[in-house]
């Protein structure tokens, strides 16, 4: 019986294999569109993204304009209100909110997306390689890893944004620089684990190249960890970059991210400023959670074991 | 076993001296010095500051010396930035201030998020699963510099059940917001792994049969689910540990701890390159250890892994 | 000869009548009658993260000042308004035209039982100048005058040619390079402070270690933990420790203003700085516990006035002008601030001792007139909004800085029409870029060492090396070096603040308020005293 299955279960692996490339996508559309919970968090962060995008034509204040009759008395005067035009109120000096989160969404958003988009590519390629051809060569680049790895990244950071003053490009670098590590790691883990499994085995028995062994059967087989983990990803970048906007070395003024205008919130917080913390981080919790539930969807979506 | 620990010693000793150098050389080329104060000092007694220190020798020289003091007395030099102490001190004091509270963030972090993790594989898509994957996600996505003011509101301010900083030498009063402002931001990154390799895991056929056999579901999951479940966790816990390095830096800026992490980026900032150094070789150290046993953790959990 | 000494102690008498006497009361603790003292006599104060160092002659800051003032004791103490009263010294005598200074001690004892001899003042000064101390305070024995100082700091000298002898045990003479009638107000200045030879050269690095650590102040050092807390308790060998009140003092590190405003309300500390812009608020709430106090700083921006200037506009006297003029500084003090700040057209702090603002056109205009003349002249230099100037600010990193810089920036584009590119960095980097004159504008602050109105002025010297601007005018000069000796000194103080006012090399924004949060039981702050130099020895709690 269990040798049965064994070969069965081979061959409607190989069987599979070939034509993966298509059914794979459209099964995986269909399961995701099952999920409720991914579905609506899709089509919430959809709603997010376009209101960052066309919410500024509504704006009546500009990102960086200084409203002098509220400025002094943010706390009595600068509460959000139709009226004064200030729909999310406005920040500690006047400026409006609105524009404001707005713009800083933009810039989270790109972070969190372009920021994964590296790490993925970059960390899955390397940690794939890695973890199929063990020895020596994953020997080096796991060591390569780990020395990237040791250098307390803040301080890398801290210093590039130092050395080459603080710009967007600087922060995708110093950010890209660190996120495919984790990457790297965990798909050379899981890689090691699935090049174990039969039907590697068995691409390996009749004489598959191993560039083909790879992006044919290991890294789909990877895909639902990696989109898991990349989903993971965007939400730490967003993150990450809100620490960095902590610790001061974020965009450049006037610009702004999520993370800076909810440091600079959370400073007030006791005074009274509430909504200075409550957009920015309404918007925030709301992209990372979108973030988080897509995430699953995905996963669940594309295991092509999974029920 | 052994052989793979000292082969992967081996292998630590030149990371370590390759951190070293890039450090250094990271640290001389950015701006500044660590003598730079508001009140300009007479050129004449920067000199002398500078040859007190052995600043003055050219730079592949005091390199030398560092790396031979670190390596055959254990004295990573005096510090620039406390007049009176030298680094030996600071991480002295520092170093068990964060690996408290550090250690206790990862168990509690690590034992919520896999247990959240669990509970909402075994009970996919009910109530179960989306609420406490729901607070997992809340408490991971508000940043930890949000997190820790509002707790010292919440339990210093209103309750006064808790200090809102100090470190008194380590009293449990003191430890327990660092810790719980720190372990949140992985609760939900740990829980979504943990779900997501479960469920795969459960998917899989000797699950079924197991199943099939009519073994009870908490023997399957704990006896037989579990392990290769926690695979991708382990190899997470390399960056969790990297993470809380870097949370490390807020909870010390909030709760006055005088931990390491907040050293760190005051010598960063104040160029005070000794205690830089000692530190990055520090935590340097103590990623590759970490690197190493998670590494080891997942071979012993995944047996055809050989190491 | 006796004689000769009584006839010039007369005169030195008569000479310093109204000015600070020879017998001058001692200060200390002073509990009103009938005050019902708290049990617990514990003062919690809030400090950023900056004790650097414990060592009296390489101590730099405020805080750390804070934390040594009560563990070391000078000559002459700051009184609660300023004015200098007796500490290690009991008196002093000084010569006709106030180059010699003769001090005479009183019976006061280390923390260890050994008595505090001029000898140990002897050690401690030659020790500040000494290039091997590598103190960053060298500088300022040379410019409170002593006689050598700068010559022994640039290693031209030996030590022990410094103008300071101990006549005898009790007797200290000084010598000064020119006359100081303020000179006794230099000595509450932490690198002016004696320290015990023996000691340091026992212990070397590790003598500022509690249990190590020996001073003649009214508290001992009981513990150190950098970034966590400092604490001190009764130094029971102090010559007044009977009118000491409080038991012990402890300063918290807190870096975060608003948290440490948290933890006042919690009632973990007892003082600690109002976050900006919260004081009319915390006011409103709690009077009796907010205070407004001057700081002996001022807030200006540098102008690069050197020939790197890389903007052009800025070289042109009536671009700087119109800068000057178009920022409102009631705005910002009164929308960013609210602390009770004071707008400031000139550098030196109006309540300087002896000071009086001098008048300069700026100050008097209305800020509508101001802004007309801005435009006026901005247009004279051919630019404005059609022909906007594009200017580079750089300041470091801090959300009040930022606050300011964003509403100034404003006031420059919406009325001059200037493009301004804020530019923010971390401390460390901003000084270098300062130094090496790489920038257009930048933010800077003075706060004055002493209070004298030279602390302030001597940064326009084109040889200072505080001069971040370059700013290098012969006249200027010429009048800074002649008035320590000169009679109408003020005069040319005020002559030398009205020039750089009229070229606009700077641009001063405004002097500097210190507002904190206290604690109701705390009693016996020095409200008055502008460089606020509080003393633990001077303070007691009252029962709730």
């Amino acid at each position: 019986m269990l040798a049965d299955s064994r070969i069965e279960g081979t061959a409607k692996a190989q069987a599979i294999v070939p034509t993966k490339g298509r059914s794979l996508w459209t099964d995986a559309v269909r399961r995701f569109s099952h999920n409720r919970a991914a579905m609506v968090s899709l089509i919430v962060l959809l709603a997010v993204i376009a209101f960052s995008l066309i919410g500024p034509f509504f704006a009546q204040w500009s990102v960086e304009r200084i409203d002098w009759g509220v400025m002094g008395s943010v706390a009595e005067k600068g509460a959000p209100s139709i009226e004064t035009g200030h729909y999310f109120g406005v920040d500690e000096v006047g400026r409006d909110l609105y524009s404001r989160t707005l713009q800083g969404m933009q810039v989270s958003l790109m972070v969190g997306i372009i920021g994964s988009a590296i790490a993925v590519l970059v960390g899955t390629v390397y940690g794939a390689v890695a973890g199929y051809f063990g020895g020596r060569l994953d020997s080096v680049m796991m060591r390569f890893v780990d020395i990237i790895y040791s250098i307390p990244y803040m301080f890398i950071l801290i210093l590039l944004l130092i050395m080459f003053g603080r710009s967007f490009i600087m922060l995708f670098v110093g950010i890209g620089l660190i996120s495919w590590l984790g990457m790297a790691r965990v798909v050379r883990g899981q890689t090691m684990t699935i090049k174990n499994r039969e039907f590697v085995e068995a691409a390996v028995a009749i004489g598959q190249k191993p560039s083909a062994i790879i992006f044919k059967h290991i890294v789909p087989n990877l895909l639902g960890v990696v989109a898991v983990y990349a989903t993971l990803l965007i939400p730490e970048m967003i993150l990450l970059e809100s620490f960095i906007s902590f610790l001061g070395l974020g965009v450049q003024e006037p610009s702004t991210s999520l993370g800076a205008l909810i440091s600079q919130g959370a400073s007030t917080m006791q005074y009274g400023t509430i909504w200075q913390l409550g957009f920015p981080l309404f918007f925030f919790i709301v992209i990372l959670f979108t973030f988080f539930f897509i995430g699953d969807g995905l996963r669940d979506a594309l295991d092509p074991k999974d029920r | 076993m052994i052989l793979f620990i000292l082969r992967r010693l081996a292998v630590a000793i030149p990371t370590l001296l390759v951190l070293i150098v890039a450090s250094f050389i990271l640290m001389k080329v950015a701006p500044g010095n660590p003598f730079a104060g508001e009140k300009t000092l007479p050129p004449t007694v920067m000199e002398n500051i500078f040859a007190r220190y052995g600043l003055d020798k050219p730079q592949w020289q005091q390199l030398l010396e560092y790396i031979y003091n670190v390596v055959f007395r254990f004295d990573f030099g005096p510090s620039f930035q406390y007049r009176d102490r030298t680094v030996n001190d600071i991480i002295a004091q520092g170093f068990p201030v964060t690996f408290t509270y550090g250690a206790w963030a990862f168990v509690i972090a690590t034992v919520v998020g896999v247990t959240v993790g669990i509970i909402a594989a075994v009970r996919q898509n009910s109530w179960a699963d989306y609420l406490s994957l729901g607070f997992s996600i809340g408490a991971q996505v508000v940043p930890n510099f949000v997190m820790a003011p509002i707790l010292v509101l919440i339990f210093t301010l209103w309750l006064r059940w808790l200090p809102g900083g100090g470190w008194n030498g380590g009293h449990w009063s003191n430890v327990i917001l660092p810790v719980i402002a720190l372990s949140t931001s992985y609760f939900a990154s740990i829980a979504r792994l943990t779900r997501s390799s479960m469920l795969e895991v459960l998917s899989s056929n000797y699950i079924r049969t197991a199943k099939a056999k009519g073994m009870p579901s908490r023997d399957v999951i704990f006896r037989h689910a579990l392990r290769p479940a926690l695979l991708p966790v382990i190899s997470y816990l390399g960056p969790v540990f990297v993470g809380m390095v870097t949370g490390s830096v807020v909870i010390d800026l909030y709760f006055s701890t005088g931990g390491i992490g907040q050293a760190f980026v005051n010598s960063a900032l104040n160029r005070d390159y000794s205690t830089i150094l000692g530190i990055t070789i520090l935590l340097g150290a103590l990623t590759i250890t970490a690197n190493l046993v998670v590494d080891i953790l997942y071979a012993w959990v995944d047996p055809k892994i050989k190491l | 000869m006796k004689s000769n000494r009584m006839i010039r102690a007369a005169v030195g008498a008569v000479a310093l009548l109204g000015a600070t006497a020879l017998t001058a009361p001692v200060w200390a603790a002073t509990v009103p009658e009938g005050t019902t003292l708290a049990d617990e006599q514990v003062f919690r104060y809030r400090v950023l993260d900056n004790i650097n160092t414990l060592d009296p002659q390489l101590v730099e800051d405020v805080d750390t000042s804070a934390v040594v003032r009560s563990l070391f004791e000078g000559l002459y103490n700051a009184g609660p308004d300023g004015e200098p009263v007796p500490g290690v010294a009991e008196s002093y005598e000084t010569n006709e035209d106030f180059t010699k200074y003769t001090f005479k001690l009183r019976d006061a004892k280390w923390s260890n039982g050994e008595p505090v001899t001029a000898q140990d003042f002897v050690y401690a000064w030659q020790r500040a100048v000494n290039p091997e101390t590598a103190s960053a305070y060298a500088y300022f024995l040379g410019v409170v005058g002593i006689v050598n100082a700068d010559a022994i700091m640039n290693g031209d000298m030996a030590p022990e040619e410094l103008g300071v002898r101990a006549i005898d045990d009790k007797t200290l003479e000084v010598d000064l390079a020119f006359p100081s009638q303020w000179f006794p107000r230099t000595l509450s200045h932490a690198t002016l402070y004696p320290s015990p030879k023996a000691v340091i050269e026992e212990h070397g690095i590790d003598w500022t270690k509690p249990g190590n650590i020996v001073g003649n102040g009214a508290y001992v050092l009981t513990e150190n933990t950098p970034g966590e807390r400092v604490v001190l308790s009764r130094n029971a060998e102090y010559w007044d420790n009977e009118n000491t009140v409080l038991e012990e003092v402890q300063f918290l590190t807190i870096n975060d203003d608003n948290q440490g405003l948290t933890r006042w309300r919690a009632g973990e500390v007892d003082q600690t700085d109002i976050p900006s812009g919260q004081y009319p608020t915390l006011e409103a709430e709690l009077p009796d516990n907010a205070f407004s106090v001057p700081q002996f700083c001022t807030y200006y921006l540098s102008i690069n006035m050197t020939d790197e200037q890389p903007n052009e506009a800025l070289k042109d006297q009536r671009v700087r002008e119109a800068l000057n003029l178009a920022i409102d500084r009631e705005v910002i003090i009164n929308g960013v601030l609210k602390g009770g700040q004071i707008p400031a057209f000139t550098l030196a702090h109006p309540m300087t001792a002896g000071w009086t603002v001098p008048d300069v056109a700026a100050a008097s205009m209305t800020q509508e007139e101001r802004d007309a003349r801005a435009v006026e002249l901005m247009s004279e230099a051919g630019f404005g909004k059609d022909n906007p100037v594009t200017i580079n600010y750089i300041y470091n990193t801090s959300e009040a800085h930022r606050q300011v810089a964003t509403v100034f920036g404003q006031m420059w584009k919406e009325k001059l029409g200037v493009d301004i590119v804020l530019q923010d960095m971390e401390f460390q980097t901003l000084l270098d870029t300062r130094k090496a004159k790489q920038y257009e504008i930048a933010r800077n602050g003075w706060c004055g060492d002493y209070n004298e109105v030279s602390t302030f002025l001597t940064l326009f010297q084109s040889t200072s090396g505080q001069n971040d601007g370059g700013i290098a005018y012969d006249d200027v000069d010429e009048w800074l070096a002649a008035a320590p000796t000169a009679e109408n000194s003020t005069e040319l103080y005020q002559q030398a603040e009205a020039k750089i006012a009229e070229e606009a090399a700077i641009i001063p924004i405004y002097f500097y308020t210190e507002n904190f949060m206290q604690n109701s039981a705390v009693k016996g702050w020095p409200y008055d005293n502008v460089e606020q130099t509080w003393y633990a020895k001077d303070l007691y709690k009252v029962a709730e």
